[in-house]
């Protein structure tokens, strides 16, 4: 299983599914995450955490380990 | 005739710039999401008998934070007449989620697409008529940064409340099927108007919506949304938003003409890259703080500074009130209370009016421009480490302004521990009014280095990510850490006059400090300073009762080095009621004889009472850190009264602030004079048993278990 978290900066990948609960899971979905989105992982940030990514042609920012909650392909 | 109408939206789309537009007031605006933190209310210009209310920003009305649910309570409990919905036309997809939510509430909708002057700019084209067809509102076009489009939005607005609510999105049929479904179980249970908003709110099992209902309807509910997953194969909450966003991506493929951006890279991209750069990105960040402070302290700053004390007051108004006074034969204790008092004391600190308001430009076009946002990307790693999270440094370097909106800005904070440890220890950056603590004790012993502000800003960074460790045990709550999700938006070019008006708004507010709080301060220093218990004038200010109270005091600083002088405790006391006020007292208590030169004349007397050479230095810098993190002033006190919500944690975090103060001063006095050659003192072995503690505290599982918890929990989290 492929997650966010797997995608390479400069990479870009789309949504299957979202996994997680609760703010988590409400609040991904809420920012456009959703299945079937096509996004874009831009950068990682200079400590290695958290990523930037481009979706619905706006930017995010996301920790690597809530992004674990999101698979993709 | 409608009476309110409500500002809703995502954060950082423009509320409250609208906002500031359509009432004529100027509230707090800033580029990062989470500005406004609670709903405002105002009166809409050039109209009777209309309130305009502010609202936090949101993604939908599934409120997580805090703030959040201010806004949909707003929406859904007290139902305003009318809602503008501002939308950020540049990111049109994703604030239109909230939109497709807010239309099924039932209430009158007029959409603002705001930022339109970006809009064009960038080659967006987007009908309007065809959006306003699609979403059966009305659309109007507006720039609040520029204030176009603003009357004829408020046109709409008052035929929208007229013609009351408009129709909803429709979704595709299955889903469609199952929304009707719920709403024939739920019609009755819930308000006529916003049937609609509840039948898919409990499809997406919204709990705090599901509690409005009787259990066996919520059973009910349950087995049609049980239903729809079957059908889908999906989740419910998943299905309800993918249908949402596929409604959205019809009304913009419909409503979009042209879009410039796509595909490309836009100057914002561009600037991002270099910002937020892997191996530059906090060399960046440490250039930037570095040049903010040591602009607004050192250079331009102090030029203002200088010339406020020296030309200003030293030469122009105390010699002015000196002679009128003695020309209109005052009496002399009135005469005293003015000139040594008032004078003396607020002008110590208004002194520092200049490097203030140098600070305060400065913050504003950081708060503007967008980088705030990417500092809490930057920032993010170290401060998770430490137990807090990257948003917890927004209010951090709000709060280097001023502690009180810094410690509201941690209400943007999503988990509720990380936030009540924010707002905890947020006043250990210096704010603006302990500048001049600062600059007393840097001119007075260490010949106005820059080095000993750039050092305090350290240890209050130091002091915070302590404070997360520690205070993250203080705490038995389990519950899932909070996601930390947060929109980069688009860099800007700060408005001049948002600029000028922020920043004169913060100066405005800084002196009628000074002209209230720190002059009635003065005024019972003074007082307290004049007299003895018998209320007669004393010669020598050791005989006052302030002295009496100082001397009964100071045995508790000994041990910090402030040596046998009760005038640091009197200080330190006053500068509970504002920092400022600890300039302002030693103005009164050292300026006292000649109050012309409250300049280095002052800084004299404080260098020679702390003593000479490095110990005396070292009792100063003893002296500063206790002041910078000690108990914030009575404001910031009560702002953490707000956000930790009861006095009794109020007054434990206080009681931790003041007791981590004393650790610190300690062990630098201590283990400073040590190492200077000062000499053995029997406090040393105090110190040592504080920094065994301090690491005790810091590396023990839990360390609270003997001294009590409860500190960090607070009902509505369990
Ligand atoms: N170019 C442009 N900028 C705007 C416009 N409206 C607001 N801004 C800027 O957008 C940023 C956010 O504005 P705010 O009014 O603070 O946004 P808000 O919706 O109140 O944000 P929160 O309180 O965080 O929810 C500020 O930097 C404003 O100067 C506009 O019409 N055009
Ligand atoms: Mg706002």
């Amino acid at each position: 299983m492929r997650t966010l978290r797997d995608v390479k900066a400069g990479e870009k990948a789309v949504v299957v599914k979202v996994n997680g609960v609760g703010h988590l899971r409400k609040r991904i979905m809420d920012m456009g995450i959703t299945k079937g989105c096509e996004v874009e992982v831009i950068k990682v940030a200079p400590l290695g955490d958290p990523v930037e990514i481009t979706l619905r042609g706006y930017d995010l920012s996301i920790r690597k380990q809530d992004a674990e909650s999101i698979e993709v392909e | 005739m409608s009476n309110r109408i409500a500002l809703a939206g995502n954060p950082n789309c423009g509320k409250t710039t609208m906002f500031n537009r359509l009432t004529g007031s100027s509230q707090r605006v800033g580029n990062w999401p989470g500005v406004t933190i609670d709903r405002k209310e105002g009166k809409l210009k050039g109209q009777d008998g209309i309130a305009v209310v502010d609202l936090p920003g949101i993604y939908s009305l599934s409120p997580y934070s805090p703030e959040e649910v201010v806004s949909r309570d707003f929406l859904l409990k007290d139902r305003p007449d009318a809602v503008v919905n501002i939308v950020d036309a540049t990111n049109l997809e994703r604030n239109l989620y909230l939109t497709t939510q807010i239309l099924e509430v039932g209430i009158p909708v007029v959409i603002a697409l705001n930022m339109i002057d970006v809009v064009r700019k960038e080659g967006i084209d987007i009908d309007k008529a065809e959006l306003s067809k699609r979403l059966g509102c009305p659309v109007v076009e507006t720039s609040a940064l520029k204030g176009d489009g603003i009357e004829e939005l408020v046109e709409e607005i008052l035929a929208a409340a007229e013609r009351g609510a408009g129709s909803y999105p429709r979704y595709s049929d299955g889903l469609e099927s199952y929304l009707s479904k719920v709403s024939d179980v739920i019609k009755g249970h819930v308000p006529d108007e916003s049937v609609r908003w509840y039948a898919a709110k409990f499809l997406e099992r919204d709990e705090m919506a599901l509690e409005a209902v009787p259990a066996e309807v919520a059973e009910e509910v349950e087995k049609i949304a049980a239903e729809m997953e079957n059908e889908f194969d999906d989740e419910a909450d998943s299905i309800v938003a993918g249908e949402r966003y596929n409604y959205i991506g019809g009304v913009i493929a419909a409503a979009v003409k042209r879009d410039d951006r796509r595909g490309k890279e836009t100057a914002s991209d561009k600037i991002d890259k270099i910002i937020t750069n892997r191996w530059l990105g906090l060399p960046i960040f440490a250039a930037v703080m570095f040049t903010i402070y040591y602009i607004a302290i050192t250079t331009i700053g102090t030029l203002g500074s200088d010339w406020v004390n020296d030309v200003l007051f030293g030469e122009i108004l105390i010699p002015g009130v000196d002679e009128w006074l003695t020309a209109n034969d005052v009496n002399g204790v009135l005469a005293g209370l003015i000139v040594e008092g008032i004078v003396a004391g607020v002008g110590a600190v208004v002194g520092f009016l200049p490097q203030m308001l140098v600070l305060f430009v400065l913050l504003v076009i950081l708060e503007e421009c967008g980088y705030m946002a990417r500092v809490a990307f930057v920032m993010d790693r170290v401060f998770r480490r430490f137990g807090l999270s990257g948003k917890s440094f927004i209010p951090i370097l709000v709060g280097t302004g001023c502690g009180v909106p810094g410690i509201m800005a941690t209400r943007a904070i999503e988990g509720s521990k990380e936030r009540r440890i924010t707002a905890m220890t947020t006043t250990f950056i210096p704010c603006s009014a302990k500048l001049p603590v600062i600059a007393m004790i840097a001119g007075a012993l260490f010949f106005q280095s820059a080095w000993v502000a750039l050092s305090v800003y350290f240890m209050g960074i130091f002091c915070i990510l302590i404070s997360g460790v520690i205070l993250k045990k203080w705490h038995s709550m389990t519950g899932a850490p909070a996601p930390f999700i947060m929109e980069l938006p688009p860099y800007h070019v700060p408005g001049i006059f948002t600029v000028i008006r922020s920043t004169l708004e913060r100066g405005w507010a800084f002196c009628k400090k000074a002209g209230t709080f720190i002059m009635l301060a003065c005024a019972i220093v003074w007082f307290l300073s004049a007299f003895d218990w018998g209320l007669t004038m004393v010669d020598d200010i050791n005989d006052s009762m302030l002295a009496d109270i100082g001397k009964s005091l100071k045995w508790i600083f000994v041990p910090l080095g402030w040596g046998d002088d009760w005038e640091f405790t009197i200080g330190t006391i006053t500068g509970l009621a504002a920092k400022e006020n600890v300039v302002g007292t030693f103005g009164i208590l050292f300026g006292y004889a000649e109050p012309s030169e409250v300049g280095e004349e002052f800084w004299d007397i404080v260098a020679a009472r702390f003593g000479p050479g490095s110990l005396g230095q070292l009792a100063g810098y003893s002296f500063l850190a206790f002041n910078m993190i000690c108990a914030p002033c009575f404001a910031a006190i009560g702002a953490m009264k707000g956000e930790l919500g009861s006095w009794r944690d109020t007054g434990k975090a206080v009681l931790y602030q003041c007791v981590l103060a004393y650790v610190i001063s300690l062990i630098i006095f201590q283990f400073g004079s040590i190492l200077l050659g000062g000499g053995f003192q029997i406090w040393l072995l105090l110190a040592a048993a504080a920094l065994v503690g301090l690491v005790y505290m810091l590396t023990a599982k839990d360390p609270f278990k003997v001294i009590g918890r409860g500190l960090l929990r607070r009902p509505a989290d369990e």
